[in-house]
């Protein structure tokens, strides 16, 4: 496996999951999965299957809703979109993030800093 | 929680949600094909593709199916499925091991409702645990335990640890009521009780009212309260009862009242007993001068102790013996009255308990030992589950599983036997058990079947499962393999087991040999008296028959009657069967001081000339009483051998007097045997008989008749030809003398024959575990055997080296078993009667009996081994 690909960190994909269908829309399985590897730049090693789980764990959760369509390929596929409460757990999970990176960043700073002097 | 809720929603919709996620993940690889395919790909290689992307179907769905469901649930599911399956195959093995599970749990459960219901849970009265049970001081005899009524005043108005002291007249006899109105006539047993008895007990009655104060003086209104039972059996429930009139002894008697049905007087202070009527005990003067009556009751006060309620009762017991020396004296012994009604059984019971307990440990180490050796068959089917990759843990967990659903299914089936087992046990009316009638199956004894189900599934399977990851994989899927070097270890647990197996038998077959031996003694005790061909029946005469004179003509004209019937050789009258009351009276020799503290006592017994004949009692000395013993002729009475040996040591008692019960003095004209009349295991002390026509101190009168009829046909003929005497005569109750005795022993009896049957159990169980290693070992060295053959070993050498490698584990075994027994022993020495806990007698046939069961175990598969035909052994390798 390539070295410049990145593993998912646990629980991150449950995010993207929600955060494409917040941006994209009423999407299926595949088309969330084709648009998580085009943002992240084919970076990520996303294993399409465990798209499935993600998307069966926030379904449970009441925060997306799904519905049977037809897919551009004409065939039966099922529709995920997401809900009032998934909006709100997307945005306290993006805030909860970007403090997580901002603090993460910080702290590689002052230990680059540290080991600089 | 919704997402919990979801998943749970998830696990029972499989199928359907199986089933979608097909249709959706079909859909995604189609568009991925469909990408790769405008990618350039060819059609095959753009499908790889696109299944490579999604991580593979399988992986997919079952990723999916754990966000979605309840994996371990699933997988349980899966285990259990998997199970059913294998114990379904192995039919034979299966039906073994729920039998020998279910009768293990069977009794485990029957003997925990006994216990609990006797030794754990609260006697059936308001906060029972306050209830302490005053006795006197006197060790032998009811007498001696109950108290005279001016000291239960006295406690009454002076206790402070005690909320309320009240109690009941101990003296009350069997059958002691006549009922003859509302219906046939029929003897009912009645107690008297003391006004505060029911509220201190806190139970009220289910119709009607307590008694009064007034219903309480001496010479108050007669007035009863019935038992449930009575009322539903003899008066249709009929709810009109309270305030009608019975003729009870001829006399009109108010009910009051009914008790509720959970009011059981009998189960609790009279077992084997039961009371049918309460009536009110007065506290006065009267009752006073009958001496020691009362059995006492007291509810401590809030803030009390038994050891300060201890404290204060043994001062105000002193204090009252002190102040006033016409009294019988008081020397309160205190005990919670739940030990009181346990205390007897109580050993008994926990050396059951501990039987059945060790019942389990073997069934537990014989399922453990089959379930190895079904593993060490299943190795190959254990090896190819592994290689197809499901993981030790699982494969442990599937092992744990079967050996679980095995004991479940076992324990449905003993909870079936334990409903069977408690209500056999609470219809054993003749048991003089306490609480016995209450034993059933509830939720406490559901609950700790299950969980002794569990456990015991537990237990058996931990050995074989967590020799699962032991097994090589490598050397299990060879053809021929057989995993040498776990073998080693697997047959050594094996045989651990077996030891095991049976030391714990040779325990309990130690235990219930010296119980046996016990029982046997008790049977052989000299009663001195002749139980056989005996028989008894209530003739109380009626009050037709009021005066002294009457009642002697009743008694002559009784007695003439049925000594005419052809076939009877005796009969006789008395007040006081062996084995039924208990009482003592004063008997000082004439011209003897005595202290307080060495005045004579005696057990006496009203009785008619005929019998001591009809008993069978040996006349040593002197003569009999005659029909001119009566109150005009000279007071005489007849004293057994200790008696006359007691008052007078090394002189004739013959012709010397005594002053029983009273002022009056008696002339000694007769000496008899010893009669064991408290208890088959207690010598008899002093015991003396009162001519039956020179005293009305009688409260009940028994014939007994010694004849070659049998039992009906003698019944008939009695009550046929006492008929013009006494139309009214109830028709039940001729008993033969010999169910006294039996009732006398019950308990010693219902506890050996369960131990017996344990231990009996435990034999089958440790041989059928000796056969199934034996021959295991067998099985597997056929090849070996068949060589030896070849080279010329002899059957009998052969046969001789199984059955000594037999030997040497049942030896192991007896070893480990004795040294356990020699120590275990000690603890049932209440329970022995007769022998030591160390009878070697017992130790040695024991032995011999394990011996000879262990041999035959080992022969078997032994002769099976002589048998091998070395060519085909051979052949087979």
């Amino acid at each position: 496996m390539p070295d410049d690909k990145l593993d998912l960190l646990q629980g991150t994909l449950d995010l993207m999951v929600l955060q494409t269908l917040d941006t994209m829309g009423s999407q299926h399985g595949y088309g969330i999965a084709r648009r998580i590897e085009q943002v992240s730049g084919d970076l990520l090693i996303l294993n399409q299957g465990t798209i499935y789980a993600s998307l069966v764990r926030l379904q449970h959760g009441g925060w997306i809703a799904a519905e049977w369509g037809t897919s551009e390929n004409n065939r039966r596929a099922k529709f995920y979109s997401i809900t009032r409460s998934g909006r709100k757990k997307l945005a306290r999970q993006a805030e909860n993030w970007d403090r997580l990176s901002a603090v993460i960043g910080r702290f590689f700073q002052t230990a680059a800093k540290g080991a600089g002097e | 929680m919704n997402s919990l809720l979801a998943r749970v929603l998830a696990a029972f919709r499989k199928k359907d949600l199986d089933r979608e996620f097909q249709d959706e993940l079909a859909a995604h690889v189609e568009l991925l094909t469909a990408e790769n395919r405008r990618a350039g790909m060819p059609e095959d290689e753009a499908r790889r593709a696109a299944l490579v992307k999604i991580g593979g179907l399988e992986a997919a769905r079952e990723l999916q199916r754990e966000a979605r469901g309840l994996p371990t649930f699933d997988s349980i599911l899966q285990d259990l499925r998997y199970t059913f399956r294998t114990l379904r195959k192995d039919a034979g093995f299966t039906t073994f091991a729920i039998l020998i599970v279910g009768l293990g749990i069977g009794a485990s459960s029957t003997i925990f409702s006994v216990v609990n219901t006797l030794l754990l849970r609260p006697l059936p009265f308001r906060d029972p645990a306050r209830l302490v049970w005053i006795a006197n001081s006197g060790e032998e005899g009811l007498s001696g335990q109950t108290t005279q009524v001016r000291y239960m005043v006295d406690l009454q108005e002076h206790s402070k640890s005690f909320s309320g002291v009240g109690g009941y007249m101990a003296f009350y006899g069997v059958g002691d009521n006549k009922l003859t109105s509302d219906g046939p006539p029929e003897r009912l047993s009645g107690v008297q009780v003391s006004r505060n008895f029911f509220s201190l007990l806190g139970v009220q009655p289910f119709l009607g009212r307590s008694f009064t104060a007034e219903e309480c003086k001496w010479g108050g209104p007669q007035v009863t309260l019935m038992s449930y039972g009575l009322w539903q059996r003899r008066f249709a429930s009929n709810a009109n009862i309270v305030g009608s009139k019975l003729l009870i002894n001829d006399k009109p008697v108010t009910v009051v009242g009914v008790m509720p049905a959970s009011f059981d007087f009998g189960a609790v202070f009279a077992p084997g007993t039961q009371i049918d009527l309460y009536s009110p005990f007065p506290l006065s003067k009267e009752t006073d001068a009958w001496g020691n009556t009362m059995a006492m009751i007291g509810r401590l006060s809030p803030g009390a102790s038994l050891a300060t309620a201890r404290a204060e009762t043994s001062i105000l017991g002193a204090l009252a013996t002190k102040a006033d020396k016409n009294g019988n004296g008081f020397e309160p012994r205190l005990r919670l009255l739940s030990e009181h009604v346990s205390g007897r059984i109580r050993p008994a019971l926990l050396v059951l308990a501990c039987a059945v307990g060790v019942v389990m440990l073997i069934v537990c180490a014989n399922l453990s030992n089959l379930l190895l050796a079904r593993t060490a068959t299943r190795q190959k089917e254990i090896a190819i589950r592994a290689a197809l990759g499901a993981g030790r843990g699982r494969l442990v967990r599937q092992m744990l599983t079967e050996s679980i659903v095995l004991s479940l299914c076992g324990g449905a089936l003993g909870l079936m036997l334990a409903f069977f087992g408690t209500s056999s046990l609470a219809h054993l009316q003749t048991l003089s058990i306490p609480l016995l009638e209450n034993v059933h199956v509830d939720i406490t004894a559901l609950a700790f079947t299950f969980l002794a189900a569990v456990l015991t599934g537990l237990v058996f399977g931990l050995v074989p499962a967590l020799h699962v990851p032991g097994i090589s994989l490598h050397d299990s899927l060879k053809e021929t393999g057989r995993g040498s070097s776990e073998g080693k270890s697997r047959t050594w647990i094996r045989k651990a087991l077996v030891i095991s197996e049976v030391a714990f038998a040779c325990v309990l077959l130690v235990g219930a040999g010296l119980l046996i031996r016990s029982f046997v003694r008790v049977m052989d005790v000299n009663l001195g008296f002749q139980p056989e061909r005996a028989a008894t029946l209530r003739i109380d005469p009626d009050s037709r028959y009021s005066t002294q004179a009457q009642q002697n003509t009743y008694y002559n004209e009784a007695l003439r009657l049925v000594r005419d019937i052809p076939g009877v050789q005796s009969a006789g009258l008395t007040d006081a069967l062996p084995l039924g009351r208990n009482r003592t009276w004063g008997a000082p020799a004439e011209g003897h001081n005595y202290t307080k503290e060495n005045f004579p006592l005696a057990f006496p017994r009203i009785a008619s000339d005929g019998y001591v004949h009809a008993m069978g009692i040996p006349l040593i000395a002197g003569r009999d009483f005659t029909a001119r013993d009566t109150p005009e002729s000279e007071p005489v009475i007849i004293v057994n051998q200790t008696m006359a040996a007691a008052l007078w040591p090394g002189e004739n008692a013959l012709g010397k007097r005594i002053g029983a019960g009273g002022n009056q003095f008696r002339r000694v004209v007769g000496i008899v045997g010893d009669v064991r009349h408290l208890a088959l295991e207690k010598n008899s002390g002093n015991e003396m008989y009162i001519p039956i026509r020179q005293t009305q101190d009688i409260q009940s009168v028994d014939l007994v008749v010694r004849s070659t009829l049998p039992l009906p046909a003698l019944a008939n003929a009695v009550r046929e030809t006492l008929r013009p005497l006494d139309p009214n005569l109830p028709a039940q109750e001729f008993r033969p003398l010999e169910t006294l005795v039996d009732k006398a022993v019950s308990p010693r009896r219902f506890t050996m024959i369960l131990l017996a049957g344990f231990a009996a159990f435990a034999l089958i169980l440790a041989s059928l575990g000796i056969y199934a290693v034996i021959s295991y070992s067998v099985s597997q060295r056929t090849q070996e055997i068949g060589i030896r053959m070849a080279l010329g070993a002899s059957t009998g050498e052969l046969q001789r080296g199984i059955v000594f490698q037999t030997m040497t584990l049942a030896g192991l075994g007896m070893l480990g078993g004795v040294a356990a027994s020699w120590i275990l022993a000690r603890a049932i020495q209440s329970l022995l009667f007769g022998v030591t806990a160390s009878d070697p007698f017992t130790f040695l046939l024991m032995l011999a009996v394990l011996t000879l069961v262990a041999a035959a175990a080992g022969y078997l598969p032994a002769r099976r081994a002589s048998r091998i035909d070395p060519v085909t052994a051979l052949r087979s390798a």
